[in-house]
């Protein structure tokens, strides 16, 4: 074969490398990562980046210059040369993409072991349970995750070499057409909005309450499908305050579009004055949500009112005036 | 084959005479058994739905221009999503891949027709007939849980829609399976005796891979789909979670067909790429063997990766590893067929008309889709992508940018073969030009669209979005037109059009050795297998005879006068 000369080859190879590097840091593309597993995410981005562009401009360069270099000149009938193969060459680009894909597989498998994904805790699938529709969004359904039925979820657990298991903050997590509902059940807070604090690790158990729905945090990179019957775990810790949006993934229905939600990422301060507003104000719900948590005696205090309580629809609109987020529900 | 036999006699016979018979146009609305009139019923049909599937998106993409659901309500937005990727996969990719493979294979491997010309016929009219039907869920409000129809939102959705989608997938894939049963019989048994399968064309090749997973993997689409009908229609609770199902089981059924079919919708067009390219770049094509065991590892490999599209749905962990590693073994395959034709390109002649045009855009764009497949098969960076218009950029590159380029290139190097007319040249690649900028605009921004945040399958967006959004529709819009140049220089060339004679493109494979239009049952003589399909160069050098080839085509063609 025509193969230019080696110093050409040399200075483009060189070119084409820097350009993939520099490429691969500064494509831009990624919104903010507000945790540390997400910056390993973006790590991982960012290498298949630099080999995508280096592929991208190793094979785009030699299309464009053979369409120009190699053109037929005109009346001429003549073939090019009958090459029709090159065992070394072949053996080659075999082993490249071999190399590059193993690579990719390693760094892939560490960056999501760091995810927690491997956690024998979540890894392992125990199927689903059966829920009829109709009661999937009463508060049973709600706690998701009980350690002493040995239950354990799918999705992405504690990290490996992490503190993450400890003092977790727990979350349940129902995904219905078309909002989020977050149920706190330390504190027995039910909200549209997720409030978490920075740096404390949330442990999340997701279900849906009627069809598909994915709980999806862009800037977090996780992202877990919601389905109803099943529970699904996702560990993370935040260490960036902001206001994050929550997204429906799955398509669940006309208004998937609009099923978004907020995601509070605040100081342990705004979060403490978060909790106590919003335990104030749904003091008189809480009894049937918290009755295994740290606020036992007050749960024990409001037990004879449970049974009064129990309509979705009051949470709801307490919830609206609380936080002037309008939810789509029709509840 | 005693049959067949006799027929060579006749046809022989037939060629001697000054003129052969000739299709009347009525043949082709008719139940024929020729494979040649129902390789151009399935293009010509296939090329109607494509326009229907089109104007869709191109509704969608108007819709998506501002971020409020204004120019048509959400629902019917996700019904026409619905319907637009049903559509373009099961009325559009699916078909034009056999419409080139009926025509394309028994001229290929020089014999008259298929192994079982009436079962093709029947397969064939399967198709509008499911296509039509799907249409008629216009009437009754269409599907609208999306062309993957996961439960519990199909079971809830737009349930005589969902009944009608589901019976007319019924209805093509059986369609498919039909067709597949024939091209693998045919490729095996109906080689002329001199050609053994490692000298047979390699579209041939990537046939044989097509309809092996098509075998495979249809029938359990159906049982899915079956399941899923008793669950719409008769209260089961198969996939229903309110009475104890589980809509994981269905979409592990659904990929378990629908990965493979990104690869029957794929594979023929790779197998078309490897024809366009070696004959305008007069160059053989670089590492025969290699293209044709990829196409078989890539079918291999194509039914152990379907989970991938469930790493974020219910899918424990070990099992994404796995999923993971064999989704990236795909890549070398791949890396391969894309290395080995840049190869046949590098130090050809290449003679830049528009059919080389769509096959050098094809890999360029293929490319692209590629990589970004490695990508999305990272299982951190997935759950980050997955269900975002990432994805949708993704497949799209491989889909529009890999499948249909490369199947304009082919309509482009066969249309003088299928008509007897050249396609006029330079509306071809004004064609190209608009085809290759509004795709890249179109699809190009997507991949920061779903990166940044936005997520599939919406009628309404955040508003942060909006001005790539634009760039996406503006891109769409040029798309939409690029066909106009397409459609005016097909209709135009078919009356019109300069006349092919037998091998315009002085190709070596066996198609070009009959007349253009081919002869009914093909050959007017037996044909002879005096070049291997890629052998260019070799004679040149061996004799020392520039034009060989058309001197001994003229040698034929008039011992045919």
């Amino acid at each position: 074969m025509n193969i230019p000369s080696n110093i050409v080859t040399l200075i483009v190879g060189i070119v084409v490398t820097l350009l993939s590097l520099w490429y691969g840091q500064n494509h831009g593309l990624l919104p903010v990562a507000a945790s540390s597993e997400a910056v390993q995410i973006d790590e991982l981005f960012n290498f298949m980046m630099t080999v995508s562009t280096g592929l991208f401009l190793l094979i785009e360069g030699i299309l464009i210059y053979s369409v120009i270099k190699f053109r037929r000149p005109k009346g001429d009938t003549t073939d090019g040369s009958p090459i029709e193969g090159n065992v070394p060459l072949e053996i080659l680009w075999t082993a490249i993409p071999t190399v590059i894909v193993l690579i990719l597989a390693i760094y892939s498998f560490e960056v999501y072991n760091a995810m927690g994904g491997l956690d024998p805790m979540a890894a392992h699938d125990m199927g689903p349970h059966t829920v009829a529709r109709a009661e999937s969004n009463s508060k049973e359904n709600l706690i998701a995750f009980d350690p002493d039925r040995k239950q354990v979820a799918l999705g992405l657990g504690v990290s490996p070499e992490t503190k993450e298991g400890e003092n977790q903050l727990v979350i349940n997590v129902n995904g219905i057409q078309y909002a989020w509902i977050f149920t706190y059940p330390e504190s027995g807070i039910v909200s549209g909005d997720m409030h978490i604090p920075v740096g404390r690790p949330v442990k999340l158990n997701i279900t849906a309450g009627d069809v598909l729905h994915a709980f999806w945090l862009p800037e977090f990179r996780l992202k877990q499908d919601a389905v109803p019957g099943r529970e699904v775990q996702l560990t993370f810790t935040p260490n960036r305050v902001g206001q994050y949006p929550i997204i429906c993934a799955e398509l669940c229905g006309a208004y998937h579009g609009g099923m978004k939600s907020q995601l509070y990422v605040q100081t342990e301060e705004e979060y403490q004055q978060w909790l106590q507003q919003n335990t104030l104000a749904q003091s008189d719900v809480e009894s049937t949500l918290a009755a295994n948590a740290a606020s036992s005696s007050d749960s024990e205090f409001l037990a004879p009112l449970a049974a009064e309580i129990g309509v979705e629809a009051d949470t709801i609109a307490q919830l609206h005036a609380l936080h002037h987020h309008p939810l789509n529900a029709e509840l | 084959m005693s049959t067949s036999a006799e027929k060579i006699v006749t046809s022989t016979h037939d060629g001697q005479k000054a003129e052969h018979k000739q299709r009347k146009w009525q043949d082709y609305f008719t139940f024929n058994t020729d494979h040649k009139v129902i390789g151009i019923q399935y293009l010509v049909t296939a090329f109607l739905f494509y326009f229907v599937g089109g104007a869709l998106a191109e509704v969608m993409r108007t819709e998506l221009a501002t971020p409020e659901p204004d120019l048509v309500q959400p629902e019917f937005y996700n019904q026409i999503m619905t319907m637009h990727g049903t559509i373009m996969l099961f009325l559009w990719i699916i078909p034009a891949g056999a419409a080139f493979a009926n025509f394309l294979i028994p001229l290929m491997i020089g014999a008259e027709d298929m192994a079982f010309p009436r079962l093709n016929a029947v397969a064939y009219w399967m198709f509008p007939i499911g296509g039509i039907l799907l249409m008629s869920s216009f009437f009754v409000g269409p599907a609208q849980a999306g062309w993957t129809s996961y439960p519990p939102l199909s079971l809830v959705a737009s349930k005589w829609g969902q009944e009608i989608w589901i019976l007319s997938i019924l209805i093509l894939g059986t369609s498919t399976i039909l067709g597949s049963i024939n091209f693998i019989t045919t490729i095996l048994k109906m080689r002329m005796p001199d050609m053994d399968i490692h000298s047979m064309p390699l579209f041939c090749w990537s046939m044989l891979a097509t309809s092996g997973l098509i075998l495979l993997g249809t029938p359990v689409l159906a049982a899915a789909l079956i399941l899923l009908s008793f669950d719409l229609i008769a209260g089961t609770s198969f996939f229903n979670p309110a009475g104890g199902g589980d809509p994981i089981v269905y979409q592990h059924m659904f990929w378990f067909y629908s990965h493979p079919a990104v690869y029957i919708m794929v594979l023929p067009f790779f197998g078309i790429i490897s024809e366009v390219l070696p004959v305008h770049a007069r160059k053989p094509i670089f590492g025969y063997r290699a293209i044709a065991y990829s196409s078989l590892a890539i079918a291999f490999l194509g039914l152990i990766v379907w989970a991938h599209h469930m790493f974020t749905s219910g899918t424990p962990g070990w099992l994404r590893m796995f999923f993971m590693a064999t989704t990236m073994v795909i890549a070398v395959p791949t890396g391969i067929k894309v290395f080995s034709w840049t190869a046949t390109i590098w130090g050809g002649k290449i003679n830049l008309n528009s059919a080389m045009l769509f096959g050098v855009g094809f890999i360029s764009l293929f490319l692209i889709g590629g990589l970004s497949g490695i990508m999305v098969a990272s299982v951190p960076f997935d759950i980050h992508v997955h269900d975002t218009y990432f994805v949708v950029a993704h497949f799209h590159y491989v889909l529009f940018g890999g499948s249909v380029l490369a199947l304009f290139a082919g309509i482009y190097h066969w249309f003088p073969k299928m008509t007897g007319r050249m396609l006029n040249e330079t509306w071809g690649r004004i064609h190209f030009a608009l085809t290759y900028i509004g795709f890249n605009l179109t699809f190009l921004p997507m991949h920061q669209l779903g990166i940044q945040g936005m997520n599939r399958r919406v009628a309404l967006y955040d508003a942060q979005f909006q001005s790539v959004n634009m760039i996406c529709t503006i891109g769409s819009y040029i798309l939409a037109v690029s066909t106009l140049p397409f459609v005016v220089n097909v209709l135009w060339s078919v009356f019109k059009g300069e006349k092919a004679g037998r091998n315009p493109w002085r190709a070596l494979t066996l198609e070009w050795q009959t007349s253009s239009p081919p002869a009914i049952e093909n050959f007017e003589e037996e044909p002879v297998l005096w070049a291997g399909p890629y052998e260019y160069g070799v004679d040149t050098e061996m004799i020392d005879e520039d034009s060989s080839i058309e001197e001994m085509l003229a040698e034929v063609s008039a011992e045919a006068k």
